[in-house]
């Protein structure tokens, strides 16, 4: 039996069996750490003799220039843009991740059809027609969800690089400034993500210690994963 | 701020919504072209919903394209963003204004052309739900000889993934083009009852069509609004008895 399977409909011309590595997916709010971990863990991980991709949202070399420019220009509309983001990252599932996949590695997404899910609910897509969207997308092995609280949250960035129009829901003009503003749309996301826990299976993991404890916590996670056999370490 | 995605059949506008669909060489859009004529000289507002979406869109389609990257997932996502930024900008706006918008092609084409392309039917639709159910679809209906004979000779190369190239049918694009419309056709023919598609016969004469088009549309059209003021130019089409 193939150890992959999809949410929904699936992809045409995909065999499952054929998929031999591990699909591991760190989610959570915009300044909660994802890429530092990814970074750490994909170090760890090779050093013990496994093959990383790590990759993320909005590169695809089919639209992720233009969908770049898109966000920015803001003359698309909701659900245009939705459908945006979904073509972008089909091709790199079909591109990168499925690729990477039969070829045995690990792949580290950074994001994943969930945060996609929750910034379409919050601009005003259906929950439910996203995830039937979203049905093309294979199951990953584990989703770590890296969760902050937002007083956390706004301390973290406010220390790292400030408040990002994009990551304060700007757009949406959610608040007089990018503080209300951010503290808005960041709670509305963290609320969706809380919502997706249970449906989705993912495993929190408190992200309000120093980036050791973080990671020391995510690498026994990801140990139990991909089981590893003893070889490298 | 989230007002709630209004789904396929759910809209509630004061316009109407026309579409035509069929394969290439049904003469879909000369019929069109002809009810359009027919509605602005009556005195409609009539708006037409061309495919011209965001450049920014029609950039990746005609790059993916013109690449050969489009997998059928990626080609069918790219068309309903496309489809959506359609909907989003030239379809919903005017229907709220209470216009006749008419369509060359709308969603059931994806449907046709993704499922023949082996991509999940249940997918698709659900996919295309935030669509706005057309108060007439028309379904020109077409054999493929018939088609095939208006089409090839009279026009340009065919182009890969139109021909269906992509599905690896045969090696010689006509051949390809041919096998590819006639799944079309197939998935067409599925669609009359699930969706109610208004069909017909497009081997008659254009002039029959276009009656038998006019009076379904003028029955759909009770209450609509119209302008006032008509140019001299659709009166004297008026005086030649242009009303079906």
């Amino acid at each position: 039996m193939a150890r992959f399977s999809f949410f929904g409909e699936g992809l045409p011309g995909i065999d499952l069996n054929e998929l031999k590595g591990k699909l591991i997916v760190l989610e959570g709010t915009d300044g909660v750490g994802r890429s530092t971990h990814i970074g750490l863990l994909k170090q760890w991980l090779e050093n013990h003799g496994h093959a990383v991709l790590d990759t993320g949202m909005t590169r695809s070399a089919l639209a992720g220039k233009r969908l770049k420019q898109a966000k920015e220009g803001h003359t698309l509309g909701g659900i245009t843009m939705s459908l945006f983001y979904a073509t972008d990252f089909a091709d790199r599932l079909e591109n990168e991740i499925i690729p990477a996949l039969r070829a045995g590695f690990i792949v580290l997404t950074d994001r994943y059809i969930y945060s996609l899910i929750a910034r379409a609910i919050v601009r005003g897509s259906d929950p439910e027609w996203l995830r039937e969207v979203y049905g093309f997308a294979l199951k990953p092995d584990a989703i770590f969800y890296l969760r902050l609280q937002i007083d956390d949250l706004v301390t973290r960035v406010l220390q790292s690089r400030g408040f990002d129009y994009w990551e304060s829901g700007m757009d949406m003009h959610m608040g007089e400034d990018l503080y209300e503003s951010f503290v808005r749309y960041q709670k509305w996301l963290l609320a969706e993500f809380d919502k997706m826990v249970e449906g989705f299976g993912f495993q929190i993991v408190d992200a309000s210690g120093s980036v050791e404890e973080v990671f020391e916590n995510l690498r026994v996670r990801v140990d139990t994963v991909i089981g590893r056999n003893g070889y490298g370490s | 701020m989230a007002v709630g995605m209004k789904m396929y059949g759910k809209h509630r506008f004061p316009g109407r919504l026309f579409i035509v669909e069929g394969i290439d060489g049904s003469g879909k859009t000369t019929q069109l072209m002809l009810l359009q004529k027919w509605l602005e000289a009556e005195g409609y507002v009539v708006y037409f919903s061309e495919w011209n979406s965001s450049p920014l869109v029609h950039e990746v389609t005609k790059r993916g394209k013109k690449k050969k990257m489009l997998t059928s997932m990626t080609f069918s996502l790219i068309h309903a963003t496309d489809f959506a930024d359609r909907t989003e900008h030239h379809i919903i706006p005017p229907l709220k204004a209470g216009a006749v918008v008419l369509a060359d092609r709308y969603i059931y084409t994806a449907f046709a052309r993704d499922v023949a392309r082996g991509v999940s039917p249940k997918w698709v639709r659900d996919l295309y739900a935030f669509a706005v159910k057309p108060t007439v679809a028309f379904y020109f209906r077409t054999p493929l000889d018939v088609a095939m004979k208006r089409i090839l000779g009279g026009r340009d190369a065919l182009k890969y993934y139109e021909a269906g190239m992509d599905l690896g049918l045969s090696d010689d694009i006509e051949e390809s083009f041919g096998l590819f419309q006639s799944r079309i056709i197939e998935e067409y023919e599925k669609m009359v009852d699930e969706f109610g598609l208004v069909a017909i016969d497009a081997t008659r004469s254009i002039e029959e069509q276009q009656a038998e088009v006019r009076r379904i549309v003028y029955e759909a059209l009770a209450g609509t609004k119209k302008t006032r003021i008509r140019r001299w130019l659709d009166l004297a089409s008026l005086a030649k008895g242009s009303r079906a």
